[in-house]
């Protein structure tokens, strides 16, 4: 999910330079990495990352619980998510975004009012 | 309990993604989305309209070939028409698919913007939000001038529903952030602070990223919202851990909400009221407090959320920097920290204290943790907490604990990695001359320094070294000693023989009583690195070796040996052979009197802050212009020391004290011993900077080849090459613009703000005078206003004649002046045009900054015009100092530390013309790997983005 402009190719750049800086780290290391003028903050659920990239002064730890704030939305909704549920409903995953995180900010942190919102979503047609 | 069925939804886009995710090979997978197209491609045509639901589906299928990395050219039309469906998941999929694949189709967005005009006037909060997020998602230019007059309407009416609230402040931001002059507050500014007080936290929590940012910008108009978030934060951190309810987090009430309302504190200076300050100190005493409070939960999410808070608490302390018992308390917790187990923990912990360290309230107690932070250097096994360990003992470091820090500091050198191992030595370097207290150790160190990583020492810190062994005789033995014995190692690294070549040259004398050291000993040491070092190095032990003729007498015929030796003397490099041939002569001619006053020993260098720590002093900030020219000059000054040496040896007579300096390091032929017609324009070789080196020789050989001109009474067209030979001083300033036979141009120039004096030295190289001598400068009277001299028509055969060109930049421009010059040799007449180096980034106006405002301007300057990018093969070597030198060139700072990844450089500068100010930030991004740059230019105007970009592009 993209906050600022890029062009597709970009886009594709970035995917594949973060993947290459989280994925060699090991469990010991800290979960941030400087990336070009950010830091990524991440989380590594099974094989699952979750990242995000944040100004470098922005709050490592707060950034940290944001991820796993939405893993557990994310475990609610779809009952012990895995990784087919994010494929198969990968256009609902965006609406839970949405809800959590909008222009690159935080928007909600209740995850009782998150669902409470996506059960109403989900029961309109 | 809210959950998704595996089932529901479209039962044939689950058909389609599972087909993809069973196709065995890549080929198999392009098979069957090219299928799937085609059918959608057709469906989209076919003559049967399609309903609601089947157009859904094919654009969710769509948008998923497209997220899978293929390109999508169709369906926009589709997705549009789904806005305006009445069905909530008819409409999300049309917004997404606008949201992930947007398109600058004016027709699109005109529909486009209708429906979501449409939609945030339905009054239906569902449909309200879904616009809304589609507003933030994109965040066009197009869109700011549709919806930014409205938003604020809709985030500050009273019948707004909370979660359209939260939508709106946040659509509200990425619209400010993308098009700053389009979102005006004005009226709004104060009913916005009040959102701070809403009932809803979660209106709350989105409304304050939206003011944090606001503040940042106008932080008077939105002062008053630093009561109502320090009365905010009083409340949630007084409250039990149950009283917020949906908003705890693990036992932690709202630990989002906190962390915000304490960064946007940092807008602000302490409050001055007495009471909110009171309230204010009492909260970061309570956060500091329960910091101490045994955990509430042994779960990692309970201490990261506590712990986020604590660290933003921390922040906030050390921005007011003005409580001393917080400051002290903070230093303490953090302590605590640096032996945690949790990683992530330390890691925060030494980013954190490397800021307290600069208090004078906590340096003390920073202090107190130096044996953790060094264990910590040496044993983490994250290299990016050890490096936060040597940034934090850097910043701890002061004279009482110098020593030690840089003994560790070199010992962890060894091994350290070598994406961090430039920095450790500039960190190193200054730490050790800023705390000598013994100049023995300052040479120590900085040879040990040598000794240890002698690939990352710049030029700047043996430069330093030497200008110090100068300026100080207490230490000239010791280092005469030192640099000996440390070039008796077989192995031992050319910086090391640079130093060596240069301190004995000057000082060999005060060892060689000892036998050991005795001055053939001195010599033949020097000598035996000699075929191993490049020819700079060598260029510098030549001139050790002349001067040792002058020293020790007895060693003058093995010498001049060497010196006469094929090798030397016959040496295909010009630079070389040139100093082989007049050393030679001169220890064959010269009197022992004039050969002692031609070599004497230098003198002290003025006494002037070494250029590392400018650079140092250059990331703190302000006045920092002042020391950004003060280092252009000193980079000129350093490089006259480099080959400065047998400054003496050129008895020209050119009368700037600067120019003798320069001596042999200029690749022109300066020499008295062998007059040559290139020596005419000695005075204009003032050319410093590493990157001018190679580039002089390549230039003569070059320009003799030129074509000989047209003789015709027009102006002739600009030479064939004029444009590479403007490429040469877009970086440089002085240097020979052009030379073939006849006639040599030297150029010598200055620019302040939107001014600029230009010297032309006109050389003529025969014997016969050159008559009708006439210059002009042609074109460009809307961009700049040049005002020339008029020359003398006559111009003596050998002569020189200078003339003076000032240049005013009246706004930006991309096309340089052409010079013209004519004049009658022998009768013919002779008609060249060139391209005056006149190029817009004359015209810089170095911009230091921190970090974050960098980062700050380089985003508002997000829109695509405003930004160039340029991504090119390097086509010299990839030299960090010979980089750092063009960018300097370039009349931009360079801003250090500003970059995370320490291969990158980033530059700021403000153009200045009559007419506007173009303030200009610059990023370039080596890949020694691929031999490949990026290069990318913003700036508040498009055309100076793509020329600076343009220009700079040629230079690498």
């Amino acid at each position: 999910k993209w906050y600022m402009q890029f062009d597709d190719d970009e886009k594709q750049k970035l995917i594949e330079e973060v993947h290459a800086v989280v994925t060699v780290r090991d469990a010991k290391h800290t979960n941030f990495v400087e990336f070009r003028n950010f830091k990524i903050i991440y989380r590594r659920y099974a094989g699952l990352y979750f990242c995000i990239c944040v100004d470098v002064t922005d709050n490592n730890l707060a950034y940290l619980e944001g991820i796993h704030n939405f893993v557990e939305v994310l475990n609610e909704y779809f009952h012990n998510v895995c990784e087919l549920d994010l494929v198969f409903n990968f256009y609902k995953v965006y609406t839970v975004v949405d809800e959590m995180f909008l222009a690159g900010e935080i928007r909600e942190t209740s995850q009782t009012k998150v669902l409470k919102q996506l059960l109403m979503l989900q029961s309109l047609e | 309990m809210p959950a998704v069925s595996k089932g529901d939804g479209m039962r044939g886009l689950a058909v389609f993604i599972s087909d993809i995710r069973n196709c065995k090979s890549k080929e198999a997978e392009i098979k069957r989305i090219n299928k799937e197209l085609a059918n959608i491609r057709s469906k989209f045509k076919g003559d049967k309209a399609l309903d609601g639901y089947s157009k859904k589906k094919y654009v969710c299928k769509l948008l998923f070939i497209f997220l899978l990395g293929h390109d999508i050219d169709f369906g926009h039309m589709e997705a549009v028409n789904l806005l305006s469906s009445n069905k909530y998941t008819e409409k999300q999929i049309g917004y997404l698919f606008i949201s992930v694949l947007v398109n600058s189709n004016s027709e699109l967005i005109r529909l486009i913007n209708n429906a979501i005009k449409n939609d945030l006037s339905s009054r239906n909060p569902t449909f309200m939000c879904l616009a809304l997020h589609c507003i933030a998602n994109v965040g066009s230019r197009e869109m700011a001038e549709a919806f930014a007059g409205e938003i604020p309407r809709i985030l500050v009416a009273g019948d707004t529903m909370d979660s359209v609230k939260q939508s709106a402040a946040l659509c509200l931001l990425r619209l400010y952030k993308a098009s700053p002059d389009l979102v005006l507050m004005g009226e709004w500014t104060s009913r916005v602070v009040h959102l701070l007080n809403d009932q809803h936290m979660g209106v709350v929590t989105a409304a304050i990223s939206l003011i944090t940012c606001l503040s940042s910008k106008n932080p008077d108009e939105f002062k008053t919202c630093v009561s109502l978030a320090v009365s905010r934060l009083s409340r949630i951190v007084s409250s039990a851990s149950t009283d917020l309810q949906d908003y705890t987090y693990y036992f932690v009430p709202a630990p989002w909400l906190s962390c915000k309302l304490l960064r946007l504190l940092q807008c602000y200076p302490p409050p001055e009221d007495g009471a909110v300050k009171g309230r204010l100190v009492e909260c970061l005493e309570t956060i500091l407090n329960k910091a101490q409070e045994p955990p509430k939960s042994k779960k990692v999410q309970h201490s990261n959320a506590k712990n986020a808070i604590l660290f933003e608490a921390i922040s906030l302390i050390i921005h007011y920097d003005s409580e001393p018992n917080l400051l002290v308390r903070a230093c303490n917790q953090l302590g605590q920290f640096l032996q945690h187990r949790e990683t992530n923990l330390r890691y925060l912990a030494l980013e954190s204290m490397c800021t307290l360290a600069s208090s004078e309230f906590s340096h003390e107690a920073v202090k107190t943790h130096i044996e953790t932070v060094i264990n910590a250097l040496k044993t983490e096994r994250d290299v990016s907490v050890r490096q936060r360990a040597a940034d934090l003992l850097y910043a701890m470091c002061d004279r009482s604990n110098a020593k030690q820090i840089v003994a560790e500091m070199l010992s962890y050198l060894e091994t350290a990695d070598y994406s961090i191992r430039e920095e450790m030595v500039l960190k190193v370097a200054i730490l050790a001359e800023k705390y000598a207290v013994d100049y023995s150790w300052y040479v120590d160190t900085i040879l040990n320094l040598i000794r240890i990583a002698g690939d990352y020492v710049s030029e700047e810190v043996w430069y330093r070294v030497i200008q110090i062994v100068i300026n100080r005789d207490d230490v000239q033995g010791y280092a005469a000693k030192t640099v000996f014995e440390a070039l008796q190692a077989p192995a031992c690294h050319e910086n090391m023989v640079k130093v060596g070549g240069y301190i004995l040259g000057e000082f060999g004398n005060l060892i060689a009583g000892d036998p050991r050291s005795s001055p053939l000993v001195q010599f033949n040491l020097l000598h035996s690195k000699f075929h191993l070092c490049s020819v700079p190095t060598r260029a510098l032990l030549l001139s050790a070796y002349i001067k040792f003729i002058n020293l020790f007498p007895e060693t003058k015929a093995t010498i001049q040996e060497v010196l006469r030796s094929d090798s030397q003397i016959r040496n295909s490099d010009v630079e070389l052979q040139q100093r082989a041939v007049e050393y030679l002569k001169l220890s064959s001619i010269a009197s022992t009197d004039v050969l002692a006053t031609v070599l004497e020993e230098m003198p002290p260098f003025p006494e002037r802050e070494s250029s590392i720590l400018a650079k140092l002093k250059k990331k703190k900030g302000p006045g920092a212009v002042s020391v950004e020219l003060e280092d252009g000059k000193e980079r000129g000054e350093l490089n006259d020391l480099h080959g400065g040496m047998g400054q003496n040896t050129s008895n020209s007579s050119t009368p700037s004290p600067s120019a003798d300096l320069l001596g042999l390091r200029s690749a022109a032929p300066v020499s008295g011993a062998t007059p040559s017609a290139g020596s005419l324009l000695v005075d204009v070789f003032s050319e410093a900077g590493p990157a001018a080196t190679s580039a002089g020789v390549n230039d003569d050989g070059f320009l003799s080849s030129a074509p000989p001109t047209a003789a015709s009474e027009d102006p002739a067209p600009p030479l064939p090459e004029s444009d590479e030979l403007l490429n040469k001083f877009v970086c440089k300033n002085n240097g020979v613009l052009f030379e073939n036979q006849l006639l040599q141009i030297g150029i010598k120039s200055e620019y302040r703000q939107n001014l600029g004096r230009m010297y032309l030295f006109y050389g003529n190289k025969t014997s016969v005078q050159f008559v009708s001598f006439n210059t002009t400068v042609i074109g460009m009277v809307f961009f700049l206003n040049v005002q020339t001299k008029t020359v003398e028509p006559l111009v003596e055969g050998g002569a020189q004649v200078q003339q003076v060109i000032n240049i005013e930049c009246l706004t930006d421009f991309i096309d340089a002046p052409l010079l013209n010059i004519k004049f009658r040799y022998g009768g013919a007449l002779q008609n060249i045009s060139l391209k005056l180096p006149v190029t817009i980034n004359k015209f810089f106006q170095p911009t230091e900054m921190a970090a974050a405002d960098f980062f700050q301007r380089w985003k508002q300057l997000s829109q695509p015009q405003q930004e160039a990018q340029k991504i090119f093969k390097a086509s010299h070597g990839m030299d960090t100092e010979v980089l750092k030198a063009k960018l300097l060139g370039l009349g931009t700072a360079l801003l250090e530390n500003v970059d995370p990844n320490p291969e990158n450089y980033v530059c700021a500068g403000v153009i200045q013309t009559k007419a506007q100010q173009v303030g200009c930030l610059l990023r370039l991004e080596p890949n020694a790997q691929a031999q490949m740059y990026r290069l990318t230019l913003r700036s508040s105007k498009d055309t100076v983005s793509q020329r600076v970009c343009d220009l700079l592009a040629e230079q690498f």
